[in-house]
C-alpha cells in the first residue's frame, strides 16, 4: 500500500485540494443520497407515487382555482399543462432548497464524529431531487400526450441545461442556507414562508407576460428564466429567450460561487458549533 | 523507525461565547441586537477590523507535540476534560487546529462512536454499507467483507430487518462489527469498547489485537479503563488541562496519573452565603493514606470527610450523601441510617468523616452530592456535582473489570462457594 500523506493545519477557506477530495469522496456522496431516498419512500406508506402524487394534486388544486375560476391567463396553453411545467422546476428548486438547508443539522451526529467534506451532504440533498424530477416528468409526458403537443428537437436539447441551472440555484442557495442554519437555528423557521414568498414572485402560476412592462424584474430571479425556458421549449408558445437564460446562468453562478464561499468560510467551525 | 503521526506544537483554542442560554444563537437576536444599539455593533466590527481581538478564548489544547511510529500502540489518558477528545477530533479533520500542524503518513480511520450514522428505517445489510462508507470504506471492500462482518456481529438472521427491531445488543454488535473489519493504517479509538456485553468486548478486544500484531498497525486509544490501556498499550500519553504531561512507558504514565498528584478537585472549598443557617464549607475525597485524590483503587477504601459550619441550632438535621452513576441514584445514606432518631446540631464547627469500603463502587466514575437537610422539612445546605473515580489497578485480577467497566455499578465481590457433590 502506498503511504498517503495528511497534513492538518489551521484551516484555509479554500484550496483546489477540495475538489480532489470531493472526488476522493465520490462513494460516500452516492450512500448519502441513496440513503435520502431509501428512507423518504420508506417512510411514506404511499412509497415512490408520492413523487408524482405531490406535484399532480397542486397542479389540479391550481388548475380549479387559478387557471379555471380565477381565470388568469397562460398563454393560450392549457392551463394544467402551462402550470405543471413550471411545478416541475419549482418543486425541484424548493424542495431542494429545503432539504439541503437542514442537510448539516440533520445529520449533526455524523458531522461531530467522522471526517468528510461536509459538502456532500448539501450535494446529496440536491441530487436526491433529480429522483423525483423524473418520476414527476412521466406525468409531464402524459399532458403533452394528451393535450397533443410534440416539442421540437432544440427543445428537448435545452431540457439538461435548464436543469443544470435549477441544480447550481438549489446548490448555491441550499450551501448558504446550510451554513447559516447552523449558527442560526431559528432561520428554520422562517424558510418555508420565505420559499413560499418566492412561489409567488416567480411565474409557476402565471405567465410572465403577465408583469408587462415590468417582467425584467422578474428575471433577476433565475427560475424566472428556467420555467419560461421551458415552457418556450416543451409548449412552443414563445420562443426560448436566450439572453434571458444567459442572464438566469450568470445570476446562479454568482449564487452558487457566493454560497459556495460561505459555506467553505464557516465550514470550519460546523463540528464545533453544531 | 519510521514515524507516521507527527504532532508539533498544536493548540486549539474556542471562543467563549457568554449569554448563549438558549443554548444556540438565533438570527433574530442578532438582528435585534443591532437595532437596539447600532452605534455598539459598528465598534464590536471596527475592533475586529482593527484587529483588537475582545473575546475571550479558551485553550482546549496548547502546545502539544508528540511523535508515533508505525506499529505501536499508544494510550492517551488524562482527566474529563483534559482535552483528550478534541485532540482526537484533530487528528481525524473533524474540527481544525488554532495552531501548529500534524503530519500523518497513510490512511487513517476514526472510531469515536460505534453505529454513526445508523439509521433506523434500514435494514441491517443497508446499514453495514451506509455505516462501512461513513467510516470510509470503498464499496467493493464492503461487499467483499460482508460475510464476515455479518458472521462476527452474529446477526445472520436478522440482516434483512430494520435496525429499529433490532434489541440494544444486536445493534452494538453490528456496528462494532462493521468497525472492526476497517483495514486502516492508523485507528483512532475513543472509549468505544465500553459497549456491548462481556463476551462480545472481549472479542473486539481479541480482534484489535489481532490485527495490530499482524499487520502493524498504529492504534490511539483513549480510555478511562486503565485495565485495557494496560493490557493493550505499551507507551502512555497523559494529557493534562490541555497540554502533555508525560509521556512514556505505560506503567511509568499510568501510575504517576494515579498517584494522585493531579487532583486538585479532590478538595473543593466553598464561598461563604451569610444567610444560611448551616454551611458546608470544604469537601474532600481521601485515600487510606490520608492523601487528597479523586482517583481510588477499586480495591482501597476511601473516605469523603466535610467541614461544615452550623450558625443556628438545627433540630432533627441530617447529614446526607447522594451517589450517582450515569443520572441514576445508585447510593443514598445518611449519618441516621444506623441510629434514629434524627440529630440536633449546636452551634459549631464540625468535621465529618465518611468512610466508603472497597470494591464497593465498581471501575468507573461517579458523581455525588452532600446536603445538610431536615427531611422532608428544608434543605439548609447542599453541594453537588463532586466526583472521583474508581479504577483498576491490578489488571487482570477481578473479572468484571477486566471486561471494562459496563460490567455493574457495584464491585463488590460475592462469597463463591463451589463443591464437588
Amino acid at each position: 500500500m502506498n503511504a498517503q500523506m495528511t497534513i492538518i493545519k489551521p484551516k484555509k477557506t479554500f484550496s483546489w485540494n477540495d475538489l480532489k477530495e470531493i472526488w476522493q469522496y465520490k462513494e460516500l456522496l452516492y450512500f448519502f443520497s441513496w440513503r435520502d431516498l431509501k428512507v423518504r419512500y420508506k417512510q411514506t406508506t404511499i412509497g415512490v407515487s408520492w413523487a408524482i402524487v405531490q406535484p399532480l394534486a397542486t397542479m389540479i388544486v391550481f388548475s380549479v382555482f387559478f387557471g379555471k375560476l380565477a381565470g388568469i391567463p397562460s398563454d393560450g396553453i392549457p392551463y394544467p399543462i402551462f402550470v405543471y411545467t413550471g411545478l416541475l422546476f419549482w418543486q425541484f428548486f424548493s424542495a431542494a432548497l429545503s432539504q439541503t438547508s437542514n442537510s448539516l443539522i440533520g445529520n449533526a451526529a455524523i458531522v461531530t464524529k467522522v471526517y468528510f467534506p461536509r459538502i456532500l451532504l448539501p450535494i446529496s440533498g440536491v441530487i436526491t431531487q433529480f429522483v423525483d424530477f423524473f418520476i414527476a416528468s412521466l406525468v409531464l409526458v402524459g399532458l403533452m400526450l394528451y393535450y397533443g403537443y410534440i416539442p421540437h428537437m432544440t427543445g428537448i436539447l435545452v431540457m439538461p441545461l435548464l436543469l443544470f441551472i435549477t441544480f447550481l440555484a438549489s446548490v448555491g442557495g441550499g450551501l448558504f442556507l446550510a451554513s447559516i442554519n447552523v449558527k442560526y437555528r431559528d432561520v428554520k423557521y422562517a424558510l418555508p414562508f420565505f420559499i413560499q414568498i418566492l412561489l409567488f414572485v416567480t411565474p409557476v402560476i402565471y405567465p410572465a407576460s403577465l408583469a408587462g412592462k415590468y417582467s425584467w424584474i422578474l428575471a433577476i430571479n433565475p427560475m424566472t428564466g428556467v420555467i419560461k425556458g421551458a415552457r418556450g421549449a416543451l409548449l412552443g408558445n414563445e420562443p426560448i429567450n436566450w439572453l434571458l437564460l444567459l442572464i438566469s446562468f450568470v445570476a446562479v453562478i454568482t449564487l452558487f460561487i457566493v454560497g459556495l464561499y460561505f459555506f467553505k468560510k464557516t465550514e470550519r467551525y460546523f463540528a464545533d458549533i453544531i | 523507525m519510521n514515524t507516521v503521526i507527527e504532532v508539533k506544537n498544536l493548540g486549539k483554542s474556542y471562543n467563549i461565547i457568554h449569554n448563549r442560554s438558549l443554548g444556540y444563537i438565533t438570527l433574530r437576536d442578532s438582528i435585534t441586537a443591532i437595532f437596539r444599539n447600532p452605534l455598539n455593533f459598528i465598534w464590536q466590527k471596527t475592533k475586529k477590523i482593527r484587529g483588537v481581538n475582545t473575546k475571550e478564548k479558551f485553550w482546549a489544547l496548547k502546545d502539544i507535540n508528540f511523535e508515533i511510529e508505525k506499529g505501536e500502540v499508544v494510550g492517551i489518558i488524562g482527566p474529563n476534560g483534559a482535552g483528550k477528545s478534541t485532540l482526537l477530533k484533530i487528528l481525524t479533520g473533524i474540527t481544525p487546529p488554532t495552531t501548529g500542524e500534524v503530519k500523518i503518513k497513510g490512511k487513517i480511520a476514526s472510531l469515536l462512536e460505534v453505529g454513526t450514522g445508523f439509521h433506523p428505517e434500514l435494514t441491517g445489510k443497508e446499514n453495514i454499507f451506509l455505516n462501512g462508507a461513513i467510516l470510509g470504506m470503498r464499496r467493493k471492500e464492503i461487499s467483499e467483507k460482508l460475510d464476515q462482518i455479518v458472521k462476527f456481529a452474529d446477526i445472520e438472521k436478522f440482516i434483512d430487518t430494520p435496525v429499529k427491531y433490532y434489541s440494544s445488543g444486536m445493534y452494538v454488535r453490528l456496528a462494532f462489527s462493521v468497525a472492526a473489519h476497517m483495514e486502516p493504517d492508523i485507528l483512532l479509538v475513543d472509549e468505544v469498547l465500553a459497549v456491548g456485553d462481556a463476551e462480545f468486548q472481549q472479542k473486539c478486544l481479541g480482534k484489535m489485537e489481532d490485527v495490530t500484531r499482524a499487520e502493524g498497525r498504529t492504534i490511539l486509544f483513549v480510555s478511562h479503563n486503565m485495565g485495557a490501556i494496560r493490557s493493550l498499550c505499551k507507551k502512555v500519553i497523559l494529557i493534562e488541562k490541555g497540554s502533555v504531561r508525560m509521556v512514556g512507558n505505560a506503567h511509568e504514565v499510568i501510575d504517576y496519573y494515579l498517584s494522585g498528584r493531579h487532583g486538585t478537585q479532590a478538595v473543593s472549598e466553598f464561598a461563604v452565603d451569610p444567610k444560611r443557617q448551616a454551611q458546608i464549607q470544604v469537601i474532600s475525597i481521601v485515600n487510606k493514606d490520608k492523601k487528597p485524590t479523586t482517583t481510588i483503587p477499586l480495591s482501597e477504601s476511601f473516605s469523603i470527610e466535610i467541614d461544615f459550619v452550623v450558625k443556628e441550632k438545627l433540630y432533627d438535621t441530617l447529614l446526607a450523601l447522594f451517589f450517582y452513576s450515569n443520572g441514576d441514584l445508585i447510593l443514598f445514606s445518611t449519618e441516621a441510617d444506623a441510629a434514629v432518631p434524627f440529630p440536633n446540631y449546636e452551634p459549631g464547627t464540625y468535621h465529618a468523616k465518611v468512610t466508603i469500603p472497597a470494591n464497593l463502587f465498581n471501575t468507573g466514575r461517579y458523581f455525588f452530592k452532600v446536603e445538610i437537610l431536615k427531611p422532608a422539612i428544608e434543605l439548609v445546605d447542599g453541594k453537588q456535582d463532586l466526583q472521583f473515580e474508581i479504577i483498576d489497578t491490578q489488571g487482570l485480577n477481578k473479572t468484571t473489570t477486566l471486561q471494562g467497566y459496563n460490567v455493574g455499578k457495584i464491585g463488590t465481590m460475592l462469597d463463591f462457594s463451589v463443591k464437588k457433590i
